[in-house]
């Protein structure tokens, strides 16, 4: 029973540990390690260890270095705000947060409504959906690193390129693809969607078999056709886990590094510059050693503003969300 | 027709009935088919057949299928010469330690957290809740920093294994996800092991790791493509180009080899996660909406 009991106590405010219960009477080290204290300990032992280790301590750790300055070789020192200024100053900083949210604002329009779409087609296939899911996945399991550098040679610039070749057949190009301005950030972000989307429509596909089957009866009952149903009960249905998929959508694009690392270093003219990778410049970029302090207050000024958006978000569609 | 397989609900049996519902979704169907093939199927059938494709051919007619036949010596080439067969072998070890650190931590920290339960269990569960909360970025310059000068340690982790071993472990997710599934398990059966005589290693060991097959396989499943994938971090880690994994090779090995060959040392990159996600489909289609949407 005693093991019931205990099994509710997580569901209480957290707050209960720190307070009045630590009164127990006679409670020894002694009794603490009859009563298996020890042995729990053990088994928390590599948790503690990796995760004091390598995420709690870093994450304070980082705090600690955006306000000094470091470089590994003289001993750290206390420089305020400096790290942060510096940051706000550089002339790349509002290119970089300016392709940002270029690239995620993309990557929304492109891969968003998608896989919605074809969530809802392949939801009503009526035989072998399995091979529509698992198409629409593999992209996900090839390595993003072999996904960028394939997607590279297909924009070959040239007339013979993949891509090119292929729109020729069609008389349109040569398109110059990853070397201009222009056209280099909707590249990314083409590639960027055709190796996540996957992902997301099996979120879709999941949270579609969630939605109830009477709902959609009741609709054809009072006459409503199939896109009314769609617009009226599936979307309404689906409305959770459309705004999460949102809001992780836009974490998950503001910290895109691989593919403006790999396709463009940023280029053309910083062209396709993110903060990741001013993040990256800053701390590995110079082989004369890192500006830890940039890029560790960059991080932090990054990790703030999605906090931030991501409050303001929950917010503002609380009420729609739960209705 | 009868089957229903996979009728969501949204259109109903009379609608089904109709030549107009029937034609339109169906082929709205076909052409989504039709699509995932091109978008999702074919840049991989591409890579497949330019892997095999002499580098000439890819070169001038990179749509064209095997114009001046096939050239099999890529796939050597870049096995042996580029040393990819190497980088192969080193990405299996650091798949395997990632792995089995992702499993050891998960197992026994859900073990503790959700079986055993000590007081201080809600401030653990707490400080794991926030980590999933921290983009990963906060974390780069720090955890580097960490490696190269590790407190305590005067040793730098630098080419070191470990180094991308040990933090590989840190996965909320997975503890969160394990935990879950360990809060599930019936307590009865703990209870009764426990009036038998089982003390916490025995429960953890004979009863409570048999019965969480399923979730560990999850786990096991997405750390190994985790590790398959990883790039950044073993990137600043390992130095020594001996010991880097194939993700972090290819870009160099591109700028060395001719186009067949390094066409080809990425297909054997891509060759494992498709076998294992043709393997495990049903796991990863289960489990891949949550994975992929930590990841983000």
């Amino acid at each position: 029973m005693a093991v019931i009991d205990s099994s509710r106590e997580p569901a209480l405010p957290s707050t209960r540990g720190l307070s009045g219960v630590q009164a127990v009477p006679r409670r020894t080290p002694i009794t603490w390690v009859r009563g298996g204290g020890l042995t729990t300990l053990l088994f928390l032992l590599p948790l503690l260890f990796v995760f004091g280790a390598f995420s709690w301590y870093p994450i304070v750790r980082t705090v600690i270095m955006s306000l000094q300055h470091t470089n590994l070789v003289q001993p750290a020192t206390w420089v305020g705000f400096r790290n942060f200024e510096q940051v706000w100053h550089d002339p790349l900083f509002p290119v970089a947060v300016k392709n940002t949210a270029y690239f995620a604002g993309l990557a929304l329009l492109f891969g968003y409504p998608i896989p919605l779409v074809a969530a809802v087609l392949m939801s009503e296939v009526r035989k072998r959906r399995g091979i529509y899911s698992a198409l629409a996945y593999l992209p996900v399991v090839i390595p993003p690193v072999v996904a960028v550098l394939l997607w590279k040679v297909f924009y070959d610039a040239s007339s013979l390129g993949a891509f090119n070749t292929v729109l020729g057949w069609v008389h349109l190009g040569p398109y110059p693809w990853l070397q201009s301005q222009g056209w280099a950030m909707p590249s990314l972000v083409l590639e960027s969607t055709w190796a996540n989307a996957g992902a997301t429509v099996i979120i879709y596909l999941a949270a579609l078999t969630g939605v109830q089957t009477e709902l959609y009866e009741a609709a054809s009952v009072d006459g409503a056709g199939i896109l009314r149903k769609v617009w009226h009960v599936t979307l309404p249905q689906l409305r959770g886990v459309l705004l999460v998929t949102m809001i992780l959508q836009i974490i998950g694009t503001a910290q895109v590094f691989l593919e403006p690392y790999l396709f463009t270093s940023g280029g053309p003219a910083n062209a396709t510059l993110t903060v990741l990778l001013m993040i990256f410049n800053y701390a590995f970029g110079n082989s004369l050693g890192g500006n830890y302090g940039a890029a560790t207050a960059l991080s932090l000024m990054l990790a703030g503003f999605l906090a931030v958006f991501s409050l303001v978000y929950l917010r503002a569609t609380r009420s729609w969300s739960t209705r | 027709m009868s089957d229903g397989e996979g009728s969501g609900g949204l259109i109903s049996h009379a609608e089904w009935e109709r030549p107009s519902v029937r034609w339109g979704i169906g082929s709205l169907q076909a052409l989504l088919l039709v699509g995932l093939v091109v978008f999702g199927l074919g840049p991989i059938l591409w890579l497949t057949k330019s892997a095999i494709t002499p580098t000439l051919d890819t070169i001038t007619h990179p749509m064209g299928l095997f114009t001046h036949g096939t050239a099999w010596s890529n796939l050597k080439e870049a096995w042996t010469t580029v040393h990819v067969g190497r980088y192969f072998w080193n990405t299996v070890v650091l798949a395997f330690g990632s792995w089995a650190s992702q499993l050891v931590v998960a197992a026994t920290g859900g073990f503790a957290l959700s079986v055993l339960r000590p007081k201080y269990a809600t401030l653990i569960n707490g400080l794991l809740l926030t980590t999933l909360f921290v983009p990963a970025v906060v974390l780069l310059v720090p955890l580097y920093i960490e490696i190269v000068h590790p407190p305590l340690v005067h040793h730098s982790f630098i080419d070191s294994y470990w180094a991308v071993w040990l933090p590989a472990g840190a996965s909320a997710f997975n503890v969160v996800l394990v935990k879950r599934f360990f809060d599930n398990l019936p307590r009865e059966i703990f209870e009764a092991a426990r009036i038998d005589g089982a003390g916490p290693f025995r429960l953890f060991w004979s009863i409570v790791l048999p019965m969480s097959k399923p979730i560990l396989g999850v786990v096991s499943i997405f750390a190994v493509l985790a590790s398959w994938k990883d790039f950044l971090w073993p990137l600043l880690v390992l130095t020594n180009p001996s010991e880097q994994p194939l993700s972090v090779r290819l870009p160099s090995i591109q700028a060395q080899t001719s186009l067949g060959v390094f066409l080809a040392s990425m297909f054997i990159a891509c060759l494992v996660p498709i076998a294992g996600f043709l393997v495990f489909q049903r796991s990863f289609l289960r489990g891949g909406g949550l994975g992929g949407a930590i990841k983000g």
